[in-house]
C-alpha cells in the first residue's frame, strides 16, 4: 500500500501541527471573545490530533488513531459543558468578554 | 508463678484506682470498700511472696518485656521481689490497707469521696512500683508516681488556695530531688552501661579502681540528693509540713510512714555503691543528725497538732538518715518500720482527734479528751511513748540501735541524736498532754460534738498501737531476726558485727532511757503541773518566737531563691519575650507586606493568567528539553 | 502530486486557522473554523486514515460547531461589537506566540534523530475501519466505555449547568 510518510516526510507534519498549535496559543491570548477562545483551543486539540495520526501512519500501528478517537470523545464533552458554562456565564453577566470575569480574583 | 504473683501485687491497687477514679461517683460508698480490699489483696500476695521468700532464700524477679534498649545498653521492664523489697512492701500495703479502712469512715461525706481512694490506691500502686523495681528506671517511675500521688493528695480539697500552694510547693521541691536522682541514674548508667541493680551490684564486686570511685561518689551525692527531696531532709525538707494540708489519712500513708521513706529505700537499695563513698556517707550522717536536731526543735513549740508529728517525722527521718550514713541500714530500716507503726498510729490518732473536735487542729483548743475518746487516748499513748524511745516498746529498740551505731562511729553525732530524742519525747508528751489532759478548752459546741470514732477507726488505732508496742521484736539487741533476714542484701555488713554487746551498750540504753524521762518529766511539769497553755501567736518573743516561726527557713528560701527567680522571669516575660515578639511579629509584618503585593498579580482577570500560563509552560519545556 | 496536495491542504488549514482568529464577527471565525477542520479530515484521508476523517468531520464540523454556531447565535454576537485588546496586550501576545513555536521548534530540533532514520514499510494494513475497530473493542474496550459514559456525564452537566435556576426566576 502506498505510504504517504514516505513522499512527504513526517517533519513537515510536525512543523504543521507546530505552527497551527502557536496559532491556537496566539489566539487565546489574542482575543477577548470567550467563543473565540473557545475554539482557538480546539485547533490546539486538533493540532495534536493531526500529529497523532501522522505518527500513527509513521509506526504503522493503529493504536494512535485509537487515541485521536478518545481525545475527540473528550472534546466533545468538553465543548458541551464549556459551552454550558459560557451560556450561564452570559446569562448572569450579559456578556463573555473575559476581561470582565474578575471572579477568580484570589 | 511469680510472674503472676508480681502482675496480680501491681495490677490490684491500679484496678481500684481506675475503677474509683473512673466510676467514683457512681460508686459511692463501694469506692472505700473496693480501695481497700484491692489493697488488702496485694498485702495478702504480698504475705504469701514473702514467705516463700523467707523459706528458699531466692528472690523473686521477672522481668516482663524489654522497656528500651540502645546499643549495648538494655533496660528490662522488670521487678525484683526479695527481702528488701518485700519488707517495704509488707508494710506498705499492711499500713495501707489499714488506712484505706481508717479512711472509709474519716473521709464519709466527702464529696470527692472515690477520687480520693482513687489517688490513695494510685498511691499504693506507685509504691509497689517504686520498692519493686528491678532497676533505676523503673524505681524512677514509682519515684515519680508517688509524687504525684501526693500532689494530687496534699491538694485534695483544692478549694483551698493555701492547701493548693503546699501541694505546689511539696512538688516543687521533691522536682529538685527528682533532678538529683536522675543525675545519679545516669551516671550509674554511664558507669556501668546497666541500670539494674543486679548488674551494678555484680560490676562492683568485681572490684573498682580510683577514677570509677570518684564518678561512684558523685553519683551517690546525686541519688542523695533525690534521697533528700523525698525524705524531707535539710534543706528539702519545707514541703513536708506544708503537707499537712492533706487529709489526715493521707499524712499517715504518704507523709509519714511510707512515702518519704523512699529516700531511706533507694539508699539502702543502692548500698552497695554508698559503700564507696565514704565521704558522701559522711555529708548523709551530719545532713541526718542536724535534720534531725532542727526538725525536734521546731516541733516543740508548734500548735497544731499535724504540724507536731510533720516535724516529729523529718526529725525521726533524719535519725534514720544519720544510721544509713554510718552504714548501718538495716537499723534504718528496722527504724523504718517501727516509725510507720507508731507515725502512723499518731497520725490517724491525731485524724481521730481532729474529726472529733470538727475540723480543729489547734491544740490549745483541745484538752482533756481522755475522757471523752478511750481508745483513741490509749493508743495514742502507746505511740507517744514508742515514739519517745520507752522500753519495751518498738521505738526504744530501733532508737536505741541508732544512737548506739553512732556512739561508736561519731560521738558528736551521738550527742545531737540524744538531743533530739530528748526533744522528741518532749514535745511528744507535750502534745499528749495539750490533747487528752486536763480541761477541755474549745468552745461548749465542740463540747457537745465530742465523740468516739467509729469502729473502722478506731480498730486500725488499735492495731497499729499493738504493733507500735511489739514490732521491736523483729531486732531484739544481741539477737536480731532482722539482721539475718536482710543479709542477702546488704553487702558490707559492717554494722551487724561489729559490737559486742556489753557494759557500754547497756549504758547508752540506760542513758537513751534517761533521756526520754528527761523530756518526759520536763513536759509534765510545764503542761500538767503549771498547767501552761501555749501562748497566743501574738505574745511570742525571742528564741521560741524564731522556733515558732521555724527558723524562718521559709521566708530565706523565698528571699534567695524565689524572689529571684520571680524577678528572673519577669525579666524574661517583660524585656525577652517582648523582644522576641516582637522579632516574630516583625518578620510576619515583612511577609505580610509582600504577600499583599503578590495578591495584587492575582486580580483574577484571565487573559493576565493565562499569559502566565504560555510563558509557564515555555520555561517549563525550556527546562525539560532544551537546557538539560 | 501528492505532496502538493499536501501544501495545498496544508495552507487552507493554517491561513483559515489564522482567520479563525481574525475575524471580527464570530459566526465568520465559526466559518472559517469549519474550513480548518474540512481542510484536517483532508489531511486524515490523505494520510489514509480515512474512518478517522469521517469522524472528525462528522464530529466537529457536524455537532461541534453546529453547537458553537448555536450558541453564537444564542447569545446574539453575530455583530462585531468585540472591544480590543490594548495594543501591549496583543504585542505579548505576538511575542509569545513566537516564543512558543521557538521552544517547541528547538525541542522537535533537538529530537531530530529520531525521524531520519531509514524509513521501510511493513505493507500490513493497520488503519483500516476492520482493524480499528479490532483494537478498538478488544485492547481498549474498557476505556472505549468509560468514554460512553464520559459522555453521558458530560450531557448531564451540560443540562444541569444551563437550566435555569427556578428559585431564582422566582427572586
Amino acid at each position: 500500500m502506498e505510504n504517504v510518510i514516505e513522499i512527504i516526510g513526517i517533519e513537515k507534519y510536525i512543523y504543521l501541527s507546530i505552527i497551527l498549535f502557536c496559532i491556537g496559543v496566539f489566539g487565546i491570548l489574542f482575543r477577548r471573545n470567550a467563543i473565540i477562545m473557545f475554539m482557538c483551543i480546539e485547533i490546539m486539540l486538533n493540532s495534536a490530533n493531526m500529529l497523532l495520526v501522522a505518527f500513527s501512519t509513521y509506526h504503522q500501528d493503529a493504536q494512535g488513531q485509537v487515541f485521536v478517537f478518545f481525545t475527540m470523545a473528550v472534546a466533545a464533552a468538553e465543548v458541551a459543558v464549556g459551552l454550558a458554562i459560557l451560556v450561564t456565564i452570559y446569562r448572569n453577566i450579559g456578556s463573555i468578554d473575559i476581561d470582565k470575569l474578575k471572579n477568580l480574583k484570589g | 508463678m511469680d510472674t503472676n504473683v508480681i502482675l496480680l501485687l501491681l495490677l490490684v491497687p491500679l484496678l481500684g484506682a481506675l475503677l474509683n477514679i473512673c466510676f467514683g461517683k457512681k460508686l459511692g460508698n463501694g469506692s472505700g470498700i473496693i480501695a481497700t480490699l484491692a489493697v488488702l489483696v496485694s498485702f495478702i500476695v504480698t504475705v504469701i511472696a514473702f514467705f516463700q521468700v523467707n523459706t528458699t532464700k531466692q528472690p523473686i524477679q521477672s522481668d516482663l518485656f524489654e522497656w528500651m534498649a540502645f546499643a549495648n545498653f538494655k533496660v528490662s521492664f522488670g521487678f525484683l521481689l526479695d527481702q528488701l523489697s518485700l519488707l517495704w512492701l509488707l508494710f506498705v500495703t499492711g499500713i495501707g490497707t489499714l488506712i484505706h479502712w481508717y479512711s472509709t469512715s474519716y473521709m464519709k461525706g466527702d464529696e470527692n469521696y472515690g477520687k480520693f481512694f482513687g489517688y490513695l490506691n494510685l498511691f499504693v500502686f506507685f509504691m509497689i512500683v517504686l520498692v519493686t523495681g528491678s532497676n533505676l528506671l523503673i524505681t524512677f517511675i514509682g519515684w515519680e508516681g508517688v509524687g504525684l500521688c501526693s500532689y494530687l493528695l496534699i491538694g485534695f480539697w483544692h478549694k483551698n488556695q493555701s492547701y493548693n500552694d503546699a501541694a505546689k510547693k511539696a512538688f516543687i521541691v521533691n522536682r529538685i530531688g527528682d533532678l538529683g536522682f536522675l543525675v545519679g541514674v545516669f551516671i550509674l548508667a554511664f558507669l556501668f552501661q546497666s541500670v539494674d541493680y543486679m548488674t551494678i551490684k555484680e560490676s562492683l564486686m568485681h572490684g573498682t579502681n580510683h577514677q570509677i570511685n570518684t564518678w561512684i561518689g558523685v553519683a551517690a551525692l546525686a541519688l542523695f540528693i533525690g534521697a533528700v527531696g523525698k525524705s524531707a531532709q535539710i534543706p528539702l525538707y519545707t514541703w513536708l509540713p506544708d503537707a499537712m494540708a492533706g487529709p489526715t489519712p493521707v499524712s499517715a500513708l504518704i507523709h509519714a510512714a511510707t512515702m518519704v521513706t523512699a529516700g531511706i529505700f533507694l539508699i539502702t537499695r543502692l548500698n552497695f555503691v554508698f559503700d564507696l563513698a565514704p565521704q558522701i556517707q559522711n555529708i548523709i550522717a551530719i545532713v541526718g543528725a542536724v535534720t534531725s536536731l532542727f526538725a525536734a526543735s521546731i516541733g516543740l513549740v508548734q500548735n497544731d497538732i499535724k504540724k507536731v508529728l510533720a516535724y516529729s517525722t523529718v526529725s525521726q527521718l533524719g535519725l534514720m538518715f544519720m544510721a544509713v550514713g554510718f552504714g548501718a541500714y538495716e537499723i534504718a530500716v528496722f527504724h523504718v518500720i517501727t516509725h510507720a507503726f507508731f507515725k502512723a498510729c499518731l497520725f490517724l490518732g491525731s485524724g481521730s482527734v481532729i474529726h472529733a473536735m470538727g475540723g480543729e487542729q489547734d491544740m490549745r483548743k483541745m484538752g482533756g479528751l481522755n475522757k471523752f475518746m478511750k481508745a483513741t487516748y490509749a493508743t495514742f499513748l502507746v505511740a507517744t511513748l514508742a515514739i519517745s524511745g520507752f522500753p519495751p516498746f518498738s521505738g526504744f529498740f530501733s532508737k536505741d540501735e541508732i544512737l548506739m551505731t553512732a556512739f561508736h562511729n561519731n560521738p558528736a553525732l551521738y550527742i545531737i541524736g540524744s538531743l533530739a530524742s530528748i526533744m522528741t519525747a518532749f514535745y511528744m508528751f507535750r502534745l499528749l498532754f495539750l490533747t487528752f489532759f486536763r480541761n477541755f478548752r474549745g468552745t461548749q459546741e465542740q463540747k457537745n460534738h465530742l465523740h468516739e470514732s467509729p469502729a473502722s477507726m478506731t480498730i486500725p488505732l488499735w492495731i497499729l498501737g499493738i504493733l507500735s508496742v511489739v514490732g521491736g521484736v523483729i531486732s531484739l539487741p544481741g539477737n536480731s531476726w532482722l539482721n539475718n533476714y536482710l543479709q542477702p542484701i546488704i553487702l558490707n555488713n559492717a554494722a551487724n558485727n561489729h559490737h559486742a554487746f556489753g557494759t557500754i551498750e547497756y549504758v547508752l540504753m540506760a542513758v537513751a532511757v534517761i533521756g526520754a524521762l528527761i523530756g518526759f518529766g520536763m513536759a509534765y511539769s510545764k503542761y500538767i503541773k503549771k498547767g501552761d497553755i501555749p501562748q497566743e501567736d501574738e505574745q511570742i518573743t525571742g528564741f521560741h518566737k524564731v522556733l515558732y516561726n521555724k527558723y524562718y527557713v521559709d521566708e530565706i528560701y523565698m528571699k534567695i531563691i524565689v524572689k529571684p527567680i520571680y524577678a528572673l522571669g519577669t525579666f524574661f516575660r517583660d524585656v525577652v519575650e517582648v523582644a522576641l515578639s516582637e522579632t516574630i511579629f516583625g518578620l510576619g509584618k515583612i511577609v505580610d507586606g509582600l504577600s499583599l503585593q503578590g495578591k495584587k498579580a492575582q486580580n483574577g482577570n484571565i487573559g493576565l493568567y493565562l499569559f502566565a500560563f504560555v510563558f509557564g509552560v515555555c520555561i517549563i519545556l525550556y527546562y525539560l528539553f532544551i537546557a538539560s | 502530486m501528492i505532496d502538493i496536495l499536501f501544501y495545498i491542504l496544508s495552507t487552507i488549514t493554517l491561513g483559515s486557522a489564522a482567520l479563525t482568529l481574525l475575524s471580527k464577527n464570530p459566526i465568520h471565525s465559526a466559518l472559517w473554523l469549519v474550513v480548518s477542520f474540512f481542510s484536517l479530515a483532508g489531511h486524515y484521508i490523505l494520510l489514509n486514515s480515512q474512518f478517522l476523517g469521517m469522524v472528525h468531520i462528522m464530529v466537529y464540523s457536524g455537532a461541534i460547531m453546529i453547537l458553537m454556531l448555536f450558541t453564537i447565535m444564542l447569545m446574539n454576537l453575530n455583530i462585531s461589537n468585540e472591544v480590543q485588546k490594548p495594543f501591549v496586550t496583543k504585542l505579548v501576545a505576538t511575542v509569545a506566540f513566537c516564543l512558543m513555536g521557538l521552544i517547541i521548534l528547538s525541542v522537535v530540533m533537538r529530537g531530530t534523530e529520531i525521524y531520519e532514520l531509514q524509513y521501510t514499510t511493513h505493507g500490513k494494513d493497520f488503519q483500516s475501519v476492520q482493524v480499528l475497530g479490532q483494537v478498538l473493542l478488544n485492547d481498549y474496550v474498557l476505556p472505549f466505555e468509560m468514554v460512553a459514559v464520559l459522555l453521558l456525564l458530560a450531557m448531564i452537566g451540560a443540562v444541569l449547568i444551563s437550566k435555569k435556576d427556578k428559585t431564582e426566576k422566582t427572586a
